[in-house]
C-alpha cells in the first residue's frame, strides 16, 4: 500500500534516505538543508541508527566516510558554504572507493551569497570540485517526489560503483511541500562483499572491488596515496597512478548509457528545452501552455556522469535552449557534444524563470 | 482549475502554517494537487511574511505563485508589501483588528484578532478564524478537509480551541452573508 502525504522536500529527501536503510548522518546544518538533518536527527536513533552533528563540514564529510567503512549506509545534507568545505574529503572518498550520499540544498553563491535563495551554481563544483581527475554520479530532482525517490536511487548507486553520489536540488524543490506518493518498500542494492584471498583493492569486471565487510578478520589500508590492489602507497609509479585513476574515472564513465536517467518529451520537435532541477517546472508550463505538441523537452534527472547520447533523442532539433539558476554551467557541457545552437537562459538572485518569458524566448504568446 | 492562494502577516501569526494548512486540506482530505511556497528570510522574524499554495484538480507544473487570486492579510505591513498590487478580480480577506488600508479588489473584513482575543481568549488562534473565513468565503477547498487538516496540525490539547477558532471564521463569513 502507497500512502500519499503532503510533504516538504528536504523532508521527503530524509524520509527517502532512511527507506533506503540509511544508519548513519552526519552533518552541519546550514540553510537551505537544515530540516534534512533536524528530520534524521529525530528518526534516526529511533530506528537504531546514529545521527552526530559534526563541528564542521570537513570533520562532517570525513565522518559518513569513516561510517561506511563500518558498513554503515551514510549520508550528509549541506549548502553551497559547507559543499566548499566537503571538497578536500570527498576526493579522499573517490580515492578510497567510499559509498556515500552528499546531499547539496543549493543556495545563491559565491560565498555565503544568498542563504534563502535558489540556485544550482554548484553543478560543475561537484563534477570538478576536489583536486585530481576523477567522475563522480550527481542527480537533480524537480519535485517533492523526485526528493525521495533519487535519494533512495542515490544510495543504491554510491553502493553499486562505491563513489559519493550527489543529490543536488535548489533551496525551491528543497523548501516547498507538495503531493508525494510514498511506496511500501523500496528496492535496495547492498554492496558486494570482498571475496576472502581477492586482494581488496582488485577490482571486478565493472572495475568495482568487492568491499571488504567490517570485523570479517580482513586488514585493510585505507589511504588517500596513490595505492596497489593491496591499498598500500605506491606514490611514485607513474603506471599504478594511470591505472588507478583510470579505473576509478572508467567505473563511471563506462556506466554512463546504462544508469542515464532522464525524460524525453516531444522528440519530433525542432525546438528543445533541456533542464534539471527546479527550472524544469517552469518548461513542464509552457509545454502544458503551447498544448503540449510543438516544444520539446529533455529533463535530466542525472546530471553527471552527463548522458550526451541522449541529444540524439532529439533528431530534427534545431536549437537548445537550456534555462538554468546559474551562469550556464551545464549549457556549456551540453554545447560541446553537439553542432546544433546552444540557447543559455542564465537567471541568478533565486527566482524561477516565468513560464510567460521562456513563451517570449521561442515566439510563442499564450 | 487552477487557484493561486497567498497569505501574508507578521512573523509569529502563524502564516505558514496557515498555509500549510490549506495546502495538507486540498491534498489528504479533498483529493487534489497542492503546492506551498514560502518567503524565508531575516524579514520574517517580526517582519513581514508570506506564504503561498496554489490548489489545481491537475498536477501543478510551475510551483511559484504568479497572480494570486485569493489574499489572506493579516498584518498593514503584510498588505504594504504582499497585498496591494492584487489585481482587480482578486479577493481579499482581511483581518480587519490589524490592517486599516484597503484593496481595489473584492475586499472581505474579518476581525479575526478581536474575536481571537475576545470571544476564544487567545490572540494566537486568530489565522485560523482567518483559514475558516477563507474556507467559508471561497470554498477553495471543503470544510471538512480544512477541519480534519487543522486536527492533523496543531498541538495536542489546543484541538477544541483551534476547532472554534475555524468555526467562529466559518460564522462570521455566514452572519455577513445574511447581513448583506
Amino acid at each position: 500500500m502507497t500512502k500519499i502525504e503532503f510533504m516538504q522536500g528536504n523532508i521527503a529527501c530524509a524520509e527517502g534516505a532512511l527507506a533506503a536503510g540509511c544508519n548513519f548522518f552526519g552533518g552541519y546544518p546550514i540553510t537551505p538543508s537544515t530540516e534534512v538533518a533536524e528530520h534524521m536527527a529525530v528518526k534516526l536513533p529511533k530506528k537504531n541508527g546514529t545521527f552526530i552533528q559534526m563541528e564542521d563540514e570537513i570533520a562532517s564529510m570525513a565522518s559518513i566516510i569513516g561510517a561506511s567503512w563500518t558498513g554503515a549506509r551514510a549520508m550528509t545534507a549541506t549548502s553551497g558554504p559547507g559543499f566548499s568545505l566537503m571538497m578536500e574529503n570527498i576526493g579522499y572518498a573517490v580515492m578510497t572507493e567510499t559509498p556515500c550520499v552528499i546531499v547539496n540544498i543549493q543556495r545563491g553563491g559565491p560565498s555565503t551569497g544568498q542563504p534563502t535563495m535558489a540556485a544550482s551554481g554548484d553543478m560543475m563544483q561537484c563534477r570538478f570540485g576536489s583536486h585530481g581527475d576523477y567522475s563522480v554520479i550527481a542527480l537533480c530532482p524537480s519535485s517533492v517526489q523526485e526528493m525521495y525517490e533519487l535519494t533512495v536511487k542515490a544510495f543504491d548507486l554510491a553502493e553499486r560503483f562505491r563513489v559519493p553520489v550527489f543529490l543536488m536540488a535548489d533551496e525551491i524543490i528543497g523548501h516547498m511541500r507538495e503531493r508525494i506518493i510514498i511506496p511500501d518498500t523500496v528496492e535496495l542494492t547492498t554492496r558486494r562483499p570482498l571475496v576472502p584471498g581477492v586482494l581488496p583493492f582488485h577490482p571486478g569486471d565493472d572495475l568495482v572491488p568487492g568491499f571488504p565487510e567490517f570485523g570479517k578478520g580482513f586488514g585493510v589500508h585505507v589511504t588517500g596515496l596513490t595505492h596497489d590492489e593491496r591499498g598500500y602507497p605506491c606514490a611514485t609509479n607513474p603506471k599504478l597512478h594511470e591505472q588507478l585513476v583510470m579505473r576509478l574515472y572508467n567505473k563511471i564513465e563506462n556506466a554512463r548509457k546504462e544508469i542515464a536517467d532522464y525524460v524525453v518529451t516531444n522528440p519530433d520537435a525542432e525546438i528543445v528545452f533541456v533542464t534539471y532541477g527546479s527550472p524544469a517546472r517552469s518548461v513542464e508550463q509552457v509545454l502544458h501552455d503551447t498544448g503540449n505538441k510543438i516544444i520539446g523537452h529533455l529533463r535530466l534527472k542525472m546530471v553527471w556522469p552527463f548522458p550526451e547520447h541522449a541529444i540524439a533523442e532529439f533528431p530534427n532539433a534545431t536549437r537548445f535552449i537550456i534555462p538554468e539558476l546559474n551562469l550556464g554551467q551545464l549549457a556549456r557541457e551540453f554545447d560541446r557534444h553537439t553542432s546544433i545552437p546552444v540557447v543559455q537562459v542564465p537567471k541568478l538572485g533565486g527566482d524561477l524563470h516565468l513560464p510567460a518569458d521562456l513563451k517570449k524566448l521561442i515566439g510563442v504568446d499564450a | 482549475m487552477r487557484q493561486e492562494v497567498r497569505f501574508s502577516g507578521f512573523g509569529g501569526q502563524g502564516i505558514i502554517l496557515s498555509a500549510v494548512i490549506l495546502g495538507r486540506a486540498a491534498v489528504m482530505y479533498d483529493s487534489k494537487f497542492a503546492v506551498q511556497t514560502q518567503v524565508y528570510g531575516p524579514e520574517a522574524r517580526g517582519g513581514a511574511s508570506m506564504s503561498a499554495v496554489i490548489i489545481d484538480d491537475e498536477p501543478i507544473l510551475f510551483p511559484k505563485v504568479t497572480i494570486p487570486d485569493i489574499y489572506v492579510i493579516m498584518s498593514q505591513e503584510g498588505f504594504e508589501k504582499y497585498g496591494a498590487s492584487a489585481q482587480e478580480g482578486a479577493i481579499m480577506i482581511i483581518d480587519s483588528t490589524l490592517v486599516h488600508s484597503r484593496p481595489a479588489c473584492t475586499c472581505i473584513e474579518v476581525p479575526a484578532t478581536k474575536e481571537a482575543r475576545e470571544k476564544l481568549g487567545r490572540d494566537i488562534v486568530a489565522n485560523i478564524v482567518m483559514l475558516g473565513a477563507l474556507v467559508a468565503a471561497t470554498h477553495v477547498v471543503s470544510e471538512s478537509a480544512i477541519e480534519r487538516a487543522i486536527l492533523d496540525s496543531v498541538p495536542k490539547g489546543t484541538e477544541k480551541l483551534n476547532q472554534s477558532a475555524m468555526t467562529r471564521g466559518f460564522e462570521l463569513i455566514k452572519e455577513r452573508g445574511q447581513s448583506a
